[in-house]
């Protein structure tokens, strides 16, 4: 009867497991397929699809677009998180923590959809629709407050004896900072650039909302608009602009988990 | 020394903090409350209506509670939440959690890490990999099905909602699933031991020993991916809403009104009831953190 019963579970983890794993199988393999499907169709591995795809110079531009916006993005979040954060960390200013639990609660209920309305209002009437800058302020405004607590707890546990060092040399303020601060801030301005980059990379509401011309569409726009103007016959074209697109996410997927475990992205999303 | 204000002046944490604090009070914050002056105007997308909007008061509102759209996208976003963020990530995330807690072998890391995968590609992508997947003459799922003898299903025509549902749990278990196995692993193992040896069986162990241990957590769960699972946007990249408003949840409605019939005044009124929605569950996370502080 035990038996029975541990080999049922095992059945269901392994049911589980194939559940999570056939789809993404598919964005593995259907990019190199020579006959490329919408089943798994495995065929000699070929090169064609991406080929084909140097040629597209949407989806080219698109790849430019999506850089530009992620690492805009991120350098303003990490340099003003890690200003902010800091300032949190080792001052004691009346409303310090009304100040926080505010973040916290506008940083939770105004989403991305909640928002997106007041949003491209608020952009129209700056003149900024249909710019990079518009959503690069947009994701940096909506990933701020997130950078801003996962710093703070860092800098909260960094010692002090660093600075209260530097202040006997006569450093102050933005020096301090930029000497002695910034670099032992390291690890933890790393975690916020990996988390804002994979988050900013992926998004596909804020560009689709703000950014009207097909020059400056990012990546996930672009999938988006492929998959529907040009529909499933071109699957080959569409797989392999998915998997490199997708790419940079796996990379860091693969160099964090084997870094911090997986237990570590628990912490990242959301 | 007690040194928490001589690091930085009085003037240098103001400059520290205003680059940050007003980008976040102009794109974050504002849109907030102006949505809700929004909502009381007939301000359009494009046109007039779009440079001088008028005064509407409460219209937008009570428009909203007499149209059958709004009401649907309300009923269709309830489901979505209860069969995907509950019966979905949380029940399968606890039921994994626990059932690799006790076995304590390395299926830990192959049901983890396939999970995990699937919480972090780009939303474009899972979405696309769906429509692969589900596709009713070449998909994956109805040539397993075959297998069993059943015949094909065209899954997205003919149960839209079921279809989102499935996808946003394969999507987002990930995050129950590592909070719930952190969480087990804070119980000293001499209770799960000591019930064993008092001949408890694993049901009898879950109930008695584990639950009470993480119902703190459990609920931190329940209210974060409810108020996450709210303001998800991915199926409209597989059903786009349909066919014919099935599966048009509440996001999906918004985008609708706003964006393609183009009634940013009344978008915003929907709008306003998805923010309190998040308000209130926001509230409820804030409150269960503080609670679990005190106790």
């Amino acid at each position: 009867m035990h038996k029975i019963k541990k080999g049922a579970l095992y059945v269901f983890l392994a049911a589980v497991s194939v559940w999570f794993v056939l789809p993404i199988l598919w964005l593995l393999l259907t990019p190199f397929s020579k006959e490329p499907s919408l089943g798994l169709s495995l065929t000699a591995p070929t090169l064609k699809n991406f080929f084909e795809l140097s040629h597209a110079a949407t989806a080219l531009a698109a790849f430019k677009n999506s850089a530009i916006i992620s690492v805009s993005s991120v350098l303003i979040v990490v340099v003003l998180s890690s200003l902010a954060s800091y300032a949190l960390s080792r001052s004691n200013f009346p409303g310090k923590q009304l100040l926080i639990t505010l973040l916290l609660i506008f940083s939770s209920v105004v989403t991305g959809v909640a928002a997106m309305v007041p949003v491209y209002a608020l952009c129209q009437k700056l003149g900024l629709i249909d710019s990079y800058l518009a959503v690069v302020l947009v994701f940096s405004a909506g990933f701020l407050p997130t950078a801003i607590f996962i710093l703070k707890d860092f800098i909260d546990r960094v010692p002090r004896a660093y600075e209260e060092a530097a202040l006997v040399d006569g450093s102050r303020g933005i020096d301090l900072y930029f000497h002695i601060v910034f670099p032992l801030m390291g690890p933890g301005l790393a975690v916020v650039a990996v988390l804002c980059f994979v988050n900013i990379w992926s998004n596909f509401l804020v560009p689709f909302v703000l950014i009207r011309s097909n020059a400056k569409i990012p990546i996930s726009v672009a999938i988006y608009q492929f998959f529907n103007e040009v529909g499933l016959p071109r699957i080959g074209l569409i797989s392999a602009y998915s998997l490199l697109y997708a790419l940079p996410v796996l990379l860091v997927y693969l160099w964090v988990s084997k870094k911090y475990g997986f237990g570590f992205f628990g912490g990242l999303k959301g | 020394m007690d040194s928490s204000q001589s690091f930085l002046s009085k003037k240098s944490i103001a400059a520290f903090l205003a680059p940050a604090l007003i980008l976040i009070a102009v794109f974050l914050i504002f849109p907030a409350f102006w949505v809700l002056y929004l909502g009381l105007t007939d301000q359009a997308l494009t046109g007039v209506k779009a440079v001088m909007p008028s005064f509407t008061g409460l219209g937008n509102f009570s428009r909203a509670f007499h149209d059958r759209f709004f009401y649907n996208a309300l009923k269709v976003s309830f489901i979505f939440v209860f069969g995907s963020a509950w019966l979905g990530q949380a029940l399968l995330g606890l039921v994994l959690a626990v059932l690799l807690y006790e076995m304590k072998s390395r299926w830990r890391a192959v049901v983890n890490g396939a999970a995990v995968l699937a919480w972090i590609i780009p939303e474009v992508v899972v979405a696309y990999l769906w429509i692969a997947f589900l596709d009713k003459d070449f998909g994956m799922l109805n040539q397993m099905i075959a297998l069993i003898g059943i015949d094909k299903v065209n899954w997205l025509y003919n149960h839209p909602i079921l279809s989102i549902i499935v996808f946003n749990t394969w999507r987002g278990t990930a995050f129950s699933l590592l909070l719930f196995t952190s969480a087990l692993e804070t119980i000293p193992p001499s209770y799960i031991e000591s019930a064993k040896v008092m001949g408890a069986g694993l049901w009898r162990r879950f109930f008695e020993v584990v639950l009470p241990q993480i119902r703190a957590i459990l609920l931190t769960d329940l209210i974060l991916i409810t108020l996450w699972t709210f303001n998800v946007f991915t199926p409209f990249l597989l059903t786009g809403g349909g066919p014919s408003f099935k599966s048009e949840i509440l996001p999906i409605y918004i985008w609708r009104t706003s964006f393609k019939y183009f009634k940013l005044g009344y978008g915003s009124a929907v709008s306003t009831t998805l923010l309190l929605i998040n308000f209130a569950f926001a509230l409820l996370y804030l409150l269960a953190q503080r609670k679990a502080k005190h106790a």
